[in-house]
C-alpha cells in the first residue's frame, strides 16, 4: 500500500534526466574553496594557517558551539588563504582555500572497497564519530547530525525515518547512491538507530523508484528485520521532515515541535551513507553525490565531487553551460538557491546542480489573484498563502502570527500552482522575516 | 556565458502551466453546451443577445481600464468574456440590445471595475448586472419567448411564462401542483433537454450539466458547491412536498426549472465570490439552496436563485473567516 501525507502538495514534472547514470568519481580540481558555514548553527572555527600542508580527511575548522559541525579537507595540497568569499548564496563567509597537491589521505582512512559491518556496541562511540566526521543532513538543510541524534533528556525516539523521497524533481543523487551503495546505507541506517536507540527504522522512498523499493528491501531483509522500506506516493514536497513522518507513521509533528516531540529522528538517506563512512571507514565527511542536470545539458550526469570543488568544473563534465542557461541553481528546481556566479564551491548539502533554460526562468506572468483558493489546497502545511499575502502588501506583520506563517516550510507549493503568477512564497518569506524581527525585538 | 547574465531568484525555480487566462478559456469551452442549447431553442436571436454582451462587457472593461486604471489592458484574461457570456445567460432571448448595453455597463463598471478589477470584486458581476436590470426593466426581463426549435427566423416569437411563474401564479390562485402540472406544456424530460421558457442559458439541465463535468475535470471547481446547493434545495423542497403536495412543487421541479443548474454550476461557484475552504464553500452551498427557496416559495419573485447567491457572497469573507483550515500540527485547546 502507497501511503503519503494527506493535504496539500503538488506533483511537478519530474524529470529525472540524470536517473541510471552512474556515480562518477570526479578529480580533485586544481583549488578548492572550503566554506566553513556549511550547516545550522555557528560557523565552524579555523584550525589552520596559511602555508600549512594539508592531508585530505585533515581537520580544518572545529565546530563553533554544540548546534555546529567540523570542516574536514577534501584534498591534499597547501593552505593558499583563509579568507571572507562568496558561497552559493552569494553572502561572504569565512572559506579555507586549499592549492591541490596529489591526493593524499589521511592514513587512518580505509579506502578500501570492502563491506565492514561491526557495528558498535556503545552508542556515545557512535554519536562521537558522527560529531567528529562532521556530518550534517545532506538532503539540503544541513542541520548537524549529531545534534538529531542526541536524544534530549526526557524524550525517545523509537522511530527513526530515513528520507529517501527525493521528492524534488530532477535530482537523483541519492536513487543512484541507493542502487549502488545499498548495503553501506542499510549498515549506515543500522548504526543510527543504535546511537538514539530506535526500535525500528522506516525508509521512505517514492513509486518512482521502484527499482530503489526493491533493492533496498532486498538488502534491509539480509541484515535486519527491524529495517522497514515504505513505498510512497509521488507527492511533492513529501521530502518535508513533518510530511514524511506524517505520511509514514500518520503522526503529527506539532506546530513549532520537532520529530523528537512525535518520537521520531528523520535522516536522509545520503546522510545514512556517511555514517557508515564515518563509523566504521574513518572518513570524515569531505565528497557527496551531486546529480548536474538540467534540460539543455547535453549529459547530465551524477558525481562524487570533493566538497569545495567549483561548481563549473562539474558543469563541464556534464558538457559544459547550454547557451541558452539562464538561471544555475544548487539544489533542486523546487527549494534549491540560485547561484550568481559559478565559482561558488560544492558544499555538504549540494544535492544537485541544475541548469534552468531561458524560457523555463521566466516567471509567469502575474495577474489579480482571483481566489481560487488553490495556494490554500496545496499547503502541505494547511496555511492560507493568499491571506498571508493579503496581510504582506499591507504590512500586519504581527497578524501574520495567529495565521501560523512561522509553520511555513517554504517548499514553494502554492507559488507553483497560482495560476496568476503570483510570487506568494516571497511575500510569506518577507512577513516571515518581518515577524521574526519583531518577535527578537520583544524578547531583547 | 558571461557571469552578470546569470539570473538570481528566490525558488521556486517551476510552474504550474495553469493560467488565469487557461482557466477562463476552459469556463468559456465548459458554457459552449448551453450556449448552442440556447441557440438551438430560440434561434439567431440567442447569438446576437450573447455577442452584444460580449462585446459590451470587454469593450466596457478597456474603456475603464483606460481611463481610471491607466497600465496594462486586463482584457486579455477573458474574464470580461465569461462575463459577458454569463449576464447573456441571465437574460430573456428577446432583450432589447441597449438594455443589455446598460446590464453590460453594470455588470462590469459597477460590479467588477469599481472594487478595483478582477479578483477583488465582492459580487457576481454578471448577478449583479441582471439584478439591476430585473428590477429596472421588470416586463422586458420577463417577457419570455417560447422556444421554438431550429428557428433562425429573427421574427417576435411568441412569449409565455416560465413554468415556475405558472406553478407560483397557480398556488396563489389555490391551485394544487398535481393540478397545475397536468395542465403544464412541458414535461419533466422537456426541462431536462432545455425546450422551456427562461433565460437563454439557463433551459437545458444536460447542457449546464455537460459544462460543469469539463469544470470539474479541469479542477475549475470542485463539488461541494454545486453538490451542496442542490442537495439542500432538493431536501428543503422535498420536505415541504411531504407535508403537503398540493401546496409545494416537488424537488425535481425545482431542481430542473429557473436558473438553478445555471447557478449552481456557474455563478455560485465564481472562484472570486466563494468562500476558499471546502467548508466554506459547503456553507455558502446551502445557504444559497436555503434562500432560494425561501424565495421561491414565499417570497415575491418566483425566482430566486441570483438573490440568494448575491447575499452569500455579502457573507463570503464572514465565511472564510469562520472556516480556517485546520493547520498542520495545530494543537486544538479544550
Amino acid at each position: 500500500m502507497l501511503k503519503t501525507f494527506p493535504k496539500g502538495g503538488v506533483h511537478p514534472a519530474e524529470n529525472k534526466l540524470s536517473k541510471g547514470k552512474s556515480i562518477t568519481r570526479l578529480d580533485p580540481p586544481k583549488t578548492v574553496v572550503i566554506p566553513l558555514s556549511q550547516h545550522l548553527g555557528a560557523p565552524a572555527q579555523a584550525v589552520v594557517a596559511k602555508g600549512d600542508q594539508i592531508l585530505a580527511g585533515q581537520l580544518l575548522a572545529k565546530a563553533g558551539g554544540f548546534v555546529s559541525a567540523n570542516i574536514h579537507s577534501s584534498v591534499s595540497g597547501v593552505v593558499a588563504k583563509v579568507d571572507k568569499m562568496p558561497d552559493s548564496s552569494g553572502y561572504r563567509q569565512m572559506c579555507v582555500v586549499i592549492d591541490v597537491k596529489g591526493d593524499d589521505w589521511v592514513p587512518q582512512i580505509d579506502r578500501s572497497n570492502d563491506l565492514k559491518t561491526g557495528i558498535p556496541s556503545n552508542p556515545d562511540e557512535i554519536r562521537a564519530k558522527i560529531a567528529e566526521a562532521g556530518i550534517v543532513g545532506m538532503g539540503g538543510a544541513g542541520f548537524p547530525t549529531h545534534v538529531k541524534m542526541s536524544v534530549p533528556q526526557g524524550k525517545t525516539a523509537n522511530n527513526l525515518i530515513i528520507n529517501a523521497v527525493e521528492c524534488e524533481p530532477y535530482l537523483t543523487s541519492d536513487h543512484q547512491l541507493m542502487m549502488e551503495k545499498a548495503d553501506e546505507i542499510i549498515i549506515g541506517v543500522m548504526l543510527m538507530q543504535k546511537a538514539i536507540g530506535a526500535g525500528k527504522a522506516y525508509i521512505g522512498i517514492e513509486n518512482n523508484k521502484p527499482d530503489a523499493i526493491a533493492h533496498l528491501s532486498d538488502i534491509a531483509k539480509k541484515y535486519s528485520s527491524d529495517i522497514m522500506v515504505q513505498g510512497l506516493k509521488v507527492k511533492y514536497p513529501q521530502g518535508g521532515e513533518k510530511q514524511l513522518i506524517k505520511a509514514v507513521l500518520k503522526r503529527e509533528v506539532p506546530s513549532g515541535g520537532l520529530p523528537i516531540d512525535v518520537g521520531c529522528v528523520v535522516q536522509n538517506v545520503g546522510t545514512a551513507f556517511a555514517v557508515y563512512e564515518a563509523v566504521l571507514k574513518n572518513k570524515p565527511l569531505f565528497e557527496r553525490v551531486v546529480s548536474v542536470t538540467g534540460k539543455s545539458v547535453k549529459n547530465p550526469v551524477n558525481l562524487l565531487a570533493r566538497i569545495g570543488t567549483p561548481i563549473s568544473e562539474l558543469i563541464d563534465v556534464a558538457g559544459g553551460v547550454p547557451e541558452d542557461t539562464a538561471k544555475v541553481v544548487n539544489g533542486g528546481p523546487m527549494m534549491g538557491k540560485a547561484v550568481a556566479d559559478l565559482s561558488v564551491p560544492v558544499t555538504k548539502t549540494t544535492s544537485g546542480i541544475l541548469l534552468i533554460t531561458e524560457k523555463e526562468a521566466l516567471r509567469p506572468e502575474m495577474f489579480n489573484c482571483i481566489r481560487c483558493s488553490r495556494c490554500a489546497g496545496v499547503c502541505p502545511m494547511s496555511l492560507e498563502p493568499y491571506l498571508l499575502k493579503n496581510m504582506v502588501n499591507v504590512s500586519r506583520w504581527e497578524d501574520l502570527q495567529p495565521e501560523h506563517v512561522l509553520d511555513c516550510i517554504e517548499c514553494g507549493s502554492c507559488s507553483y500552482t497560482c495560476p496568476a503568477g503570483i510570487p506568494l512564497l516571497d511575500y510569506i518569506r518577507l512577513g516571515k522575516a518581518n515577524l521574526n524581527k519583531i518577535l527578537r525585538s520583544r524578547k531583547s | 556565458m558571461a557571469l552578470n547574465r546569470l539570473t538570481v531568484s528566490m525558488s521556486p525555480h517551476d510552474y504550474g502551466h495553469d493560467s488565469v487566462k487557461k482557466i477562463m478559456l476552459w469556463v468559456v469551452i465548459a458554457m459552449l453546451p448551453a450556449f448552442i442549447v440556447s441557440a438551438v431553442f430560440f434561434g439567431l436571436d440567442a447569438i446576437r443577445v450573447n455577442l452584444i454582451a460580449i462585446a459590451a462587457c470587454v469593450f466596457f472593461e478597456w474603456l475603464i481600464q483606460k481611463i481610471f486604471f491607466k497600465g496594462k489592458s486586463t482584457v486579455g484574461d477573458l474574464s470580461a468574456v465569461v462575463t459577458g457570456m454569463l449576464l447573456a445567460f441571465n437574460v430573456p432571448s428577446n432583450l432589447p440590445w441597449w438594455i443589455i448595453i446598460i446590464g453590460a455597463l453594470v455588470s462590469i463598471g459597477i460590479a467588477k471595475m469599481s472594487f478595483g478589477g478582477l479578483g477583488n470584486n465582492p459580487f457576481n458581476p454578471a448577478l449583479v448586472g441582471r439584478v439591476f436590470l430585473l428590477i429596472s426593466f421588470p416586463v422586458q426581463m420577463t417577457s419570455w419567448p417560447k422556444v421554438q426549435v431550429m428557428n433562425f427566423a429573427l421574427t417576435d416569437a411568441q412569449t409565455g411564462a416560465t413554468p415556475l411563474a405558472i406553478v407560483k401564479e397557480g398556488i396563489k390562485n389555490g391551485q394544487s401542483f398535481g393540478d397545475i402540472m397536468s395542465n403544464m406544456p412541458v414535461s419533466y424530460s422537456d426541462m431536462f433537454m432545455g425546450q422551456m421558457g427562461g433565460s437563454l442559458g439557463e433551459i437545458s439541465a444536460l447542457a449546464l450539466l455537460v459544462g460543469g463535468l469539463i469544470l470539474l475535470i479541469r479542477k475549475i471547481i470542485t463539488w461541494h458547491i454545486p453538490v451542496s446547493m442542490l442537495a439542500s434545495v432538493a431536501i428543503f423542497t422535498g420536505v415541504l412536498h411531504l407535508i403537503n403536495p398540493a401546496a409545494y412543487a416537488d424537488p425535481a421541479f425545482h431542481l430542473l426549472t429557473g436558473g438553478m443548474m445555471l447557478g449552481a454550476i456557474f455563478m455560485a461557484t465564481d472562484m472570486v465570490t466563494s468562500p476558499m475552504t471546502p467548508k466554506g464553500q459547503i456553507i455558502f452551498g446551502v445557504g444559497i439552496g436555503i434562500i432560494t427557496v425561501l424565495i421561491r416559495v414565499w417570497g415575491a419573485y418566483p425566482e430566486g436563485v441570483s438573490f440568494a447567491i448575491l447575499i452569500m457572497n455579502a457573507l463570503v469573507p464572514l465565511i472564510n473567516n469562520w472556516t480556517k483550515p485546520k493547520r498542520f500540527g495545530e494543537i486544538i485547546k479544550k
